[in-house]
C-alpha cells in the first residue's frame, strides 16, 4: 500500500463539529498565507524570523506558538464545560468518542504546546540579556528546538482533520492506550507528536543549561545572576533529567503498538503499572519545569514594581534548588491507590508535603519584598499578586492531596482536577502572562495597552475562580473527572457556574487579543524610548528596546547583584552617562534554515509513521540526516557587525538616555 | 535607596555580605572558549542520554523475570559471543582515542587509519549483535515472545542503534576532515564524537554486567 493506513475514511466527513472547526482553522491559515504573500512579507519572514538564530526572535516565536495554541486549547476547554453544563440526564452535544478526544487534546495542548513553549520562550528571550551575553550557547540548535516543537503542535492539529486524536487522556495510560483497546491512529498521533517535540524540548534544555552555566558577562558570578536565571537553570536541569525518561517511556509504548512488544500489555508478562511509574518520574518534575521559570518571573516583577531588591536572594536560590531536587522524589503521589502499601505511600506523602516548605519560603520572600516598598500596580504586578493568593490556595489543596488517606477519597475526582488547574493556571499561566506583559516592551519597543491589560486580568482572575472553585465542591460531592454525562442533580448548579467562569475567561482572552491590536495601533504613544519602561533593576533594561542582534555594544562588567540599578543610580546622581566605550567589531552567528528544514522532514516522518507509510518515513529520516550534513558542511558560520554600525546603534540609545538625564537635571534646577 | 526601604529590609538578609560593595569575587564570570562550551553542552546531552538508558535499564530490571513461560537469559545468552562484542567495543574505544590524538596533532594519515580501525571494530560489534538478535528471532524468541524479551531487545537494541548512529557519524567526520581539514569547528565535532563513542562503552559495561553476566548466572 502506497499510503499505508491512510484512506478517505480518515477525513471525518460525517462529524460536523471537527469538520467545521478544521474548516475554520484551514480558512484562517490559508488567509494568513495569502495575506503574507500578497503583502510581500515572505522574504522578510524567511530572513528575519524563520531562519533566525537570534535567541530573542526564537523566544518570541515560542511565545506566539504558545498564544495560538492557548486559543485552540481554550476552545476545547469551553466545549467541555458546555457539554457538562447541559449533559444532565442527557447526551449533550458531544458524542463520547469526540468528548474523549477533546479532553485528551486539551491537556496535551495546554501542557506541551502552551505552557512549555511559553516558559521556554520567555527564558530564551530574557536569560541571555540578563546574563549580559550576546547569544545562547548553541544558536542553531535553538532554532531546531523551536521548529521541532512546532512540528509536534502541527501534528496534534492535523489530527483534527486527518484521522482522530487519542481518547486516552493527556497521558496515555495502558492498557487502554495499547493497540488492542485503541486500534485507531489517535494514540499514534499523540506518540509521534510528543516524541518529536520532546527532542526539541531536550535541545532547548541542554542549550539553556549550558548558557546559564557557561556564558556570562565578565564578573557575572553565579550568585550575582538574577533570580530568573537561577530558576531557568533549575527548570532546564529538570528538562535534561526528566525528558529522556518521557522519551524512553513513549518509545516503549510505541514498540508495544507497532511491533507487538509487551512492556505494558495485559499479556506475556507486561506491567502497566510500570508505565505509571515511568511516566510520573517525568511527569512530576514536569510541573516544576513549568512553575520554576514562572517563580523567576514573579521574582523579577515583584522586585521591579516594589522598587526594592528581592528580599532574601540567597534563600530564594536555595529554595529553587531544593525544589529542583525534591521534585524527583514525589512521583508516586500520583497513584497512591496503586497499592504500594502504607510505608511507601507515607514516604511519598511526606516528601510531597515537604515541597511546601521551600515554596513557602518563596512566597514569604515575595511578600517581604513588597513590604516597605513603593508598589506600583502595573499589569505584571497584578498578575504576580493574583498568583500569590491563588497559588497558596492551590498549594494547600495539593498538600491535602499529598495525605494518602485523603487521596484515596479524592483520587481522579474533580477535586484533583480543580487542584492542578488552580496551580497551573494560577501559577504557570499567570506567570507567563506577567512575563509577557513585562518583557513585551523590551521585545517590540512599545508597551501593551494598560487599561485593556487590566480589564483582561480581572476577567481571567474572576473567571478562573468562578470556573474552578466549584470543581473542589464537585470533587467532594463525588464527581469523577472526564464525565461525558451524569445524572446527579446536586452537581448541575456547580457545573453551570463553572461554565459561566469559562465564559468570563473567554472575555479575558478576547480582551487580550484586543490589547495586542490596540497596542500596535497606538504604538507611537506607547513607545519605550530608552529601553527601561518599568524602572528595571536587571541588565536587560540596559539595552535599547528592541535590543540589537548583538544585545550589548560592549559587554558590561558586573560588580554586584543589581548591576543595571547601580549604573542607573550613578547616572542619576551625576546626571550624566558613563563615558562612551571603545566600540569594536562584533561576530554574530549566521542565520540558518537548518531548524526549519529538519522540522519539515520531521513532520513528514511523524505523519508517515502515524499512517504506516514506511517509504515516506525512510525518505524523511534520510532528509533530516542530509540536512545536518549540509549544515555541517558550511564554511562560514559567523558574520561581522562593523564597529561603526555598533557605534551608531549604541549612540542612538545613549542620546535617548542622556535626554532623560537632561530632563532630570532641568527638574532639579527648577526645584 | 531611600530610608524607608532600608527600614523595611535593614539587614539585607540573603544578600552576599550585606552589600555588593564587599563582594570581591570575580571568578566564574569570565568568557569561556567555544571548545569548552561545545564540550560542556555535549556532556549534558550525554548525561541525558544516559538517563534515557536508565529508564530502559529500569524497565529491564522490572521485567527480567516476566518470561511468560518462555526462555530466560540463562537459556539464551552466549557469553562467548558477548565477550567478543565487548572486546571489539573496548578496542574501538582505544583506537578512537588514538584518532583523537591524531586529530590534535593534525596528522591526517594517523587520524584516517585509527578511525578506519574504529569503524571496523564498531561494525564488527553491530554485526555480532545483529547475528545474536537474528538467531534468537529465528528460534521464536523474538521481542513479542515475552515482556522479558521485549525489555531485552529494547535495551540492547537501543545501545546497538547508538553504535550504528555513531558509525554513520564516524564516516561523516572522516569525510569532513577529508574535505575541510582540521578546522576548529571540525576539531570540536571530533571531540564530541569521541565523547559519544566512549560513553557508549560506559553504557555497554553496565549492559554487559546487568543483562548478560547477571542473566547468564541466574
Amino acid at each position: 500500500m502506497l499510503l499505508g493506513k491512510l484512506t478517505w475514511d480518515a477525513i471525518p466527513l460525517n462529524q460536523p463539529i471537527p469538520l467545521v472547526a478544521a474548516g475554520v482553522v484551514g480558512v484562517v491559515i490559508v488567509a494568513v498565507l495569502i495575506w503574507v504573500t500578497v503583502k510581500g512579507y515572505v522574504p522578510y519572514l524567511w530572513k528575519e524570523w524563520i531562519t533566525s538564530v537570534d535567541h530573542k526572535r526564537i523566544g518570541v516565536m515560542y511565545c506566539v506558538l504558545a498564544l495560538v495554541m492557548l486559543v485552540r486549547g481554550f476552545i476545547d476547554a469551553i466545549m467541555m464545560r458546555s457539554q457538562q453544563a447541559i449533559a444532565f440526564h442527557a447526551q449533550g452535544y458531544l458524542p463520547p468518542e469526540h468528548f474523549n478526544q477533546i479532553f485528551s487534546a486539551h491537556g496535551t495542548l495546554m501542557i506541551f504546546f502552551v505552557a512549555m513553549p511559553f516558559v521556554i520562550g520567555l527564558m530564551n528571550f530574557a536569560v541571555p540579556l540578563q546574563l549580559g551575553a550576546r547569544d545562547v550557547a548553541f544558536p542553531t540548535l535553538n532554532s531546531v528546538g523551536f521548529w521541532l516543537t512546532a512540528t509536534g503542535a502541527l501534528l496534534v492539529n492535523i489530527s483534527l482533520v486527518v484521522g482522530e486524536f487519542a481518547r486516552t487522556g493527556w497521558l496515555p495510560f495502558p492498557p487502554l492506550s495499547e493497540l488492542k483497546y485503541s486500534p485507531g491512529v489517535g494514540v499514534d498521533y499523540y506518540l509521534w507528536s510528543l516524541l518529536i517535540s520532546g527532542v526539541g524540548t531536550l535541545v532547548a534544555g541542554i542549550n539553556l543549561v549550558t548558557t546559564v552555566l557557561k556564558i556570562h558577562a565578565p564578573g557575572m558570578t553565579y550568585l550575582r545572576m538574577p533570580m530568573f536565571c537561577w530558576t531557568t537553570l533549575a527548570s532546564n536541569l529538570l528538562i535534561v533529567a526528566a525528558f529522556p525518561v518521557l522519551t524512553a517511556t513513549l518509545v516503549m509504548l510505541t514498540l508495544d503498538r507497532y511491533l507487538g512488544f509487551h512492556f505494558f500489555t495485559n499479556e506475556a508478562g507486561g506491567n502497566m503499572m510500570m508505565f505509571m511509574n515511568l511516566i510520573w518520574i517525568w511527569g512530576h518534575p514536569e510541573v516544576y519545569i513549568l512553575i520554576l521559570p514562572c517563580f523567576g518571573v514573579y521574582s523579577e516583577v515583584v522586585s521591579t514594581f516594589s522598587h526594592k531588591p528581592l528580599f532574601g536572594y540567597r534563600s530564594m536560590v536555595m529554595a529553587t534548588m531544593v525544589i529542583c531536587l525534591l521534585s524527583f522524589m514525589v512521583w508516586l503521589h500520583h497513584f497512591f491507590t496503586m497499592g504500594a502499601g502504607a510505608d511507601v505511600n507515607a514516604v511519598f506523602g511526606i516528601t510531597s508535603a515537604i515541597i511546601a516548605v521551600p515554596t513557602g519560603v518563596k512566597i514569604f520572600n515575595w511578600l517581604f519584598t513588597m513590604y516597605g516598598g513603593r508598589v506600583t500596580f502595573s499589569v505584571p504586578m497584578l498578575w504576580a499578586i493574583a498568583f500569590m493568593v491563588t497559588f497558596v490556595i492551590g498549594g494547600m489543596t495539593g498538600v491535602l492531596l499529598a495525605v494518602p488517606p485523603a487521596d484515596f477519597l479524592l483520587h481522579n475526582s474533580l477535586f484533583l482536577v480543580a487542584h492542578f488547574h488552580n496551580v497551573i493556571i494560577g501559577g504557570v499561566l499567570f506567570g507567563a502572562f506577567a512575563g509577557y506583559e513585562y518583557w513585551f516592551p523590551k521585545a517590540f519597543g512599545f508597551k501593551l495597552h494598560e487599561g485593556l491589560g487590566k480589564a483582561s486580568f480581572w476577567c481571567w482572575v474572576v473567571g478562573f475562580y468562578v470556573a474552578w472553585m466549584p470543581g473542589y465542591v464537585l470533587g467532594l460531592e463525588g464527581m469523577t473527572r472526564r464525565m461525558q454525562h451524569y445524572d446527579v442533580p446536586e452537581w448541575r448548579p456547580w457545573l453551570i457556574v463553572a461554565e459561566g467562569g469559562a465564559v468570563i475567561i473567554l472575555a479575558g482572552i478576547v480582551l487580550q487579543v484586543a490589547q495586542i491590536f490596540v497596542s500596535i495601533r497606538q504604538r507611537a504613544a506607547l513607545r519605550d524610548e530608552i529601553g527601561d519602561p518599568w524602572d528595571g533593576r536587571s541588565l536587560e533594561w540596559a539595552t535599547p528596546s528592541p535590543p540589537p542582534a548583538f544585545n550589548y555594544a560592549v559587554l558590561p562588567t558586573i560588580e554586584g547583584e543589581e548591576p543595571y540599578w547601580d549604573i542607573k543610580q550613578l547616572a542619576r546622581e551625576r546626571l550624566t552617562l558613563r563615558d562612551e566605550p571603545a566600540y569594536g567589531d562584533i561576530e554574530m552567528p549566521r542565520n540558518s534554515p537548518t531548524g526549519f528544514v529538519s522540522a519539515f522532514f520531521a513532520t513528514f516522518l511523524g505523519f508517515a509513521m502515524i499512517w504506516h507509510i514506511w517509504w515516506l518515513a525512510g525518505l524523511a529520516a534520510f532528509g533530516a540526516f542530509a540536512t545536518f550534513v549540509v549544515f555541517a558542511w558550511r564554511d562560514e558560520d559567523e558574520y561581522i557587525i562593523p564597529a561603526d554600525e555598533v557605534a551608531r546603534i549604541d549612540r542612538a540609545n545613549r542620546s535617548a538616555r542622556s535626554a532623560v538625564l537632561k530632563r532630570l537635571a532641568a527638574m532639579q534646577v527648577a526645584q | 535607596m531611600s530610608g524607608a526601604h532600608a527600614a523595611a529590609d535593614p539587614y539585607r538578609i540573603g544578600h552576599y555580605g550585606g552589600s555588593h560593595q564587599y563582594t570581591a569575587e570575580h571568578a566564574g564570570g569570565g568568557l569561556v572558549s567555544k571548545r569548552i562550551i561545545t564540550g560542556y553542552g555535549f556532556w549534558i546531552f550525554l548525561l541525558s542520554d544516559i538517563i534515557m538508558f536508565s529508564a530502559f535499564f529500569a524497565a529491564y530490571a522490572v521485567l527480567v523475570n516476566a518470561t511468560a513461560d518462555g526462555p530466560s537469559g540463562r537459556d539464551l545468552f552466549d557469553l562467548g559471543n558477548v565477550a567478543l562484542e565487548t572486546a571489539f567495543l573496548l578496542l574501538s574505544s582505544f583506537t578512537c582515542g588514538i584518532a583523537s590524538i591524531g586529530a590534535q596533532r593534525r596528522r591526517r594519515g594517523w587520524f584516517y587509519i585509527a578511525m578506519t580501525v574504529t569503524f571496523l571494530f564498531g561494525l564488527g560489534f553491530v554485526l555480532l549483535e545483529a547475528r545474536e538478535f537474528a538467531s534468537m528471532n529465528a528460534a521464536g524468541y523474538g521481542p513479542s515472545r515475552s515482556a522479558f524479551l521485549s525489555a531485552f531487545f529494547t535495551l540492547v537494541g537501543c545501545h546497538g542503534l547508538h553504535v550504528s548512529a555513531g558509525l554513520l557519524w564516524l564516516l561523516t567526520m572522516m569525510a569532513q576532515v577529508f574535505a575541510k581539514g582540521f578546522r576548529a569547528d571540525i576539531l570540536r565535532r571530533i571531540l564530541c564524537f569521541s565523547l559519544f563513542w566512549h560513553a557508549l562503552d560506559i553504557i555497554w559495561v553496565g549492559l554487559f554486567t546487568v543483562v548478560y553476566l547477571m542473566g547468564a548466572g541466574q
